[in-house]
C-alpha cells in the first residue's frame, strides 16, 4: 500500500456560504410546534426567523361566540402548562368590568393555586431546560413533584390540568380541609427534598453552566424596549413583578421576595425560576396560615349560580341557576386591560363588553409573542445548540403562543 | 363608585388625564377614563407621534400590547389599541386610533422593535395596514390563507377545511362542509334585547274574521255517523310488529345518509343474531366451517413436506 495524500478539504482553504435549515416544527427542543428557518454560518447562527401560529386555534374568535362562563375554560388551555394563572386574569378582568366583590377566602384560595400552578409550570420549564442541554435525571425528578401539583388540582377541581375553577366572582367549589393540610405537609417535605436534590445536580453543574452562563445576554434597555416581562425582565436585574407592583386578589398582603439576575444570561433566567419556587412556597404557606373560613363566591345572584342544595329549597335560586347557565350574565359595556403575573410573564386580557352575554372582543397577550420575537437578536453569533438553551430560557408553550 | 373587584391595582396619578391631555395637544380626539383606567382616543396619523411623546416624556415604556378591533357600522370599521406600561411610574394607559381598510396606520417599530409582530398580528387578523413595517407577512394564520379571520363578518367555521388524503398522499384543502349545521343558540332574553320577530309573535296581528267559528250544531264538529261508528271501536289496530305473525323482521336496506356522498359498501345485516343466546343454526354451522378452514390451513404445509 503507498502513501496516501490528504486530499479533504479543510476549512480555511474553502469558503463555505451560508445556508439555511428549518428548526422544527416538530422538534423536541422547540417545545412545541415552533418553525424557526435559521440562517447558519458553519455553526453559527447569523439570523432566524421563528414561524409561529402552527397552534392557532382562533381562540379569540371563538370567545366572542360563546358566552362570559362558557368562554372561561379556553384559557386553560391557552398556556396549559400554567391553567389556572391563565384563568386568573380572565376572570380579574371580568370581576373588573361587573364591579364584583370576591370573598376573601375566594380571594386566598385563588393566589395558592395560582402559585401552586407557578410551581407546577417552573417544574415543567426547569425540566425541559435541563434536559434541552443535555441532563436527564433531574427532569425525572421535578416531573414527580408537577404530578403531585397536577394531583392537588385534581382534589380541587377535579380535573389534572383544565380545572377552570376560577370563576367570575370567586372559584367553583371550596377546598376538602385535608387538602390543604397535605399541600402544607408537601411543601415542607417532598418539595424541598427532592427539588433540593435535582437542583444541586444542575445549578453548580460545569456542563450546565458552560451551556448556559454567558449565552443570550440582554441588556437592561433592550429587555424594556423588547417588551420583556417576567423571569426574562427580572433575569436582566430589573425588580419588576406585578404580583408586587400591581397587587390583585391577596397578593398585597403576602411577604415575598423578587429574585433579581445580575448577568441577564440563560443562567440567570434559570436560576431566577428556581428562587421564585422558593418564593411561591413562601406565599402558599401564609395563605396556609391565613386563610379565613367563609364563602369561596361571591353571593350576587346576577353573576354567580347558587348551590344546588338551595336549588331544591328556592324557587328564586332555581331561576337565578337557569339563567346563569343558559343566557348568562350580562357585563356592562366598557373595555379593561387586565395583566397578571403569570409564570411565563406578564399574561393580559383586553375586554371589550357591549352590555350583552358575550364578550364583544377579547384580546390576549401572550407572554411568548415578545419573547419569541426576541429570539433572532438573542441568538445571533451563537452555535447551533445555543438555540435549544435560549428557548428553553424562554420557556414558550405554544397553545398560549398561537392562541 | 366605590371599587369592590380585586383586580391588579396600579399607581393612580392625580391629573394625569389632564396633563396628558396637554400634552399630546392636537394629536388627541378624546380622553376619558372607565374603571380606573385611562383611554386616549388619537388621530390616526398622529399615532406615532403620540405615542414617542408618551414613551420619552411621560416615561411609558414598554409596548406591551397592539390589539385590533372590529366595529363594522363604523365608518372607520377598526380600532387599533395600545397598551402602554410605565415601569418607573407603575401606571397603565390605553392608547388607540381608528381605521379601515385602505387607510394605513403608521407604524410604531421605529419605537418599540416587539412591534413588528403585533402589528403583523393586527394585520394578518384584521387586515388593517401598517405604513412602514418593512416585514408585514400574516403571522398566525395559514402559509396561503386568504381573508382576515377576525373580521365580524368572517364565519366562525371559515371557508376551507383540510384533511390527509390517502389518494394523493398529502394535506388538501376543500371547501367547508358542516355534517351539522353549526349552532348557535340565542339565549338572550327577548324581552331585554331580541330585536327581531319571535317564532309566533306575528300571529298577533292577524286581523279578527267575520264569523267566528263555532260549534252549534253536531255537523259543526265535523263529524258524523261514519265518524261515531269508528270511534265506537273499542280495539286499535295492532301494531306492526304484531301484524306479521311475531316473524323476525329483516333489517331495512342501508340508508344514504349522506346524499352527495356514495352509497355505503356491504349490506346492513339484523342484530338479532348478536343480542340473542340461542341461535342454533349458526351454531351448528359453524364447526363444520372450522374444520373447513383448518383442513385448508394444513393442506399447503403438507406440500412442503414432501418436498
Amino acid at each position: 500500500m503507498s502513501m496516501q495524500l490528504e486530499q479533504s478539504p479543510t476549512t480555511g482553504d474553502e469558503v463555505i456560504t451560508n445556508y439555511t435549515i428549518n428548526f422544527g416544527p416538530q422538534h423536541p427542543a422547540a417545545h412545541g410546534v415552533l418553525r424557526m428557518v435559521m440562517e447558519l454560518d458553519g455553526e453559527i447562527i447569523e439570523r432566524i426567523d421563528p414561524h409561529v401560529g402552527l397552534l392557532h386555534r382562533g381562540t379569540e374568535k371563538l370567545i366572542e361566540h360563546k358566552t362570559y362562563l362558557q368562554a372561561l375554560p379556553y384559557f386553560d388551555r391557552l398556556d396549559y402548562c400554567s391553567p389556572l394563572c391563565m384563568e386568573h386574569s380572565y376572570v380579574l378582568a371580568i370581576e373588573k368590568l361587573l364591579n364584583v366583590e370576591v370573598p376573601i377566602r375566594a380571594q386566598y384560595l385563588r393566589v395558592l393555586f395560582a402559585e401552586l400552578t407557578r410551581i407546577c409550570n417552573h417544574m415543567l420549564n426547569i425540566g425541559a431546560h435541563v434536559m434541552d442541554v443535555g441532563a436527564m435525571t433531574p427532569n425525572l425528578w421535578v416531573f414527580e413533584l408537577r404530578e403531585d401539583c397536577m394531583n392537588f388540582f385534581e382534589r380541587a377541581s377535579g380535573a389534572r390540568m383544565h380545572s377552570a375553577w376560577f370563576r367570575p366572582g370567586g372559584v367553583h367549589q371550596d377546598v376538602p380541609e385535608k387538602l390543604l393540610v397535605d399541600i402544607g405537609e408537601w411543601l415542607d417535605t417532598r418539595l424541598p427534598e427532592l427539588f433540593g436534590d435535582a437542583m444541586s445536580l444542575v445549578l453548580d453543574n460545569r456542563i450546565f453552566k458552560q451551556r448556559n452562563v454567558d449565552i443570550a445576554v440582554v441588556s437592561k434597555d433592550d429587555a424594556v424596549a423588547w417588551g420583556f416581562s417576567g423571569p426574562m425582565i427580572r433575569a436582566a436585574g430589573i425588580p419588576w413583578d406585578l404580583r408586587k407592583s400591581q397587587p390583585y386578589d391577596v397578593y398585597d398582603r403576602m411577604e415575598f421576595d423578587i429574585p433579581v439576575g445580575t448577568n441577564s444570561d440563560c443562567y440567570d433566567r434559570f436560576v431566577v425560576r428556581v428562587k421564585e419556587v422558593y418564593e411561591s412556597k413562601k406565599i402558599i404557606k401564609q395563605c396556609l396560615a391565613e386563610m379565613p373560613q367563609g364563602p369561596i363566591c361571591s353571593d350576587d345572584r346576577k353573576v354567580a349560580p347558587p348551590k344546588r342544595a338551595e336549588m331544591k329549597q328556592s324557587m328564586e335560586a332555581l331561576i337565578h341557576h337557569f339563567k346563569l347557565y343558559t343566557e348568562g350574565f350580562h357585563v356592562p359595556a366598557g373595555e379593561v386591560y387586565v395583566a397578571t403575573e403569570s409564570p411565563k410573564g406578564e399574561f393580559g386580557v383586553y375586554l371589550v363588553s357591549d352590555g350583552s352575554n358575550k364578550p364583544y372582543r377579547c384580546k390576549i397577550r401572550p407572554t411568548a409573542f415578545s419573547h419569541l420575537q426576541a429570539m433572532d437578536f438573542m441568538s445571533k453569533g451563537h452555535m447551533l445548540p445555543d438555540a435549544t438553551a435560549i428557548l428553553g430560557a424562554i420557556d414558550v408553550v405554544f397553545g398560549e403562543c398561537d392562541r | 363608585m366605590a371599587t369592590l373587584h380585586s383586580a391588579p391595582r396600579f399607581t393612580r396619578i392625580d391629573g394625569l388625564k389632564d396633563a396628558l391631555s396637554q400634552a399630546l395637544g392636537d394629536h388627541l380626539v378624546e380622553a376619558h377614563e372607565e374603571h380606573g383606567e385611562l383611554l386616549l382616543h388619537v388621530k390616526r396619523d398622529s399615532v406615532e407621534d403620540a405615542l414617542r411623546v408618551l414613551r420619552d416624556d411621560h416615561a411609558y415604556q414598554q409596548l406591551m400590547e397592539i390589539a385590533g378591533a372590529d366595529y363594522p357600522s363604523r365608518a372607520e370599521r377598526f380600532e387599533v389599541v395600545y397598551m402602554l406600561l410605565s415601569l418607573t411610574k407603575n401606571s397603565r394607559i390605553i392608547v388607540k386610533c381608528r381605521a379601515s381598510e385602505d387607510t394605513p396606520v403608521p407604524t410604531v417599530t421605529t419605537l418599540w422593535p416587539n412591534a413588528g409582530w403585533l402589528e403583523r398580528e393586527v394585520f394578518d387578523m384584521y387586515g388593517v395596514l401598517f405604513a412602514g413595517n418593512t416585514d408585514l407577512r400574516r403571522i398566525l394564520t395559514d402559509y396561503g390563507f386568504e381573508g382576515h379571520p377576525f373580521r365580524k363578518d368572517f364565519p366562525l367555521t371559515g371557508f376551507t377545511e383540510l384533511r390527509y388524503s390517502e389518494d394523493l398522499k398529502r394535506v388538501v384543502y376543500e371547501p367547508v362542509e358542516l355534517a351539522q349545521d353549526l349552532r348557535q343558540f340565542d339565549f338572550m332574553s327577548p324581552w331585554e334585547g331580541a330585536d327581531y320577530v319571535l317564532p309566533g309573535d306575528e300571529k298577533a296581528d292577524t286581523p279578527p274574521v267575520n264569523d267566528p267559528k263555532t260549534t252549534e250544531k253536531p255537523s259543526d264538529t265535523g263529524a258524523g255517523a261514519k265518524t261515531d261508528a269508528k270511534a265506537a271501536e273499542k280495539v286499535s289496530a295492532k301494531a306492526p310488529a304484531e301484524q306479521d305473525g311475531g316473524k323476525d323482521a329483516e333489517a331495512p336496506e342501508p340508508t344514504e345518509d349522506r346524499p352527495a356522498r356514495a352509497k355505503r359498501k356491504g349490506k346492513a345485516s339484523g342484530t338479532a343474531k348478536a343480542t340473542e343466546p340461542e341461535a342454533k343454526p349458526a351454531a351448528k354451522k359453524k364447526p363444520a366451517a372450522a374444520k373447513k378452514a383448518q383442513a385448508k390451513r394444513k393442506a399447503p404445509a403438507k406440500k412442503k413436506d414432501d418436498q
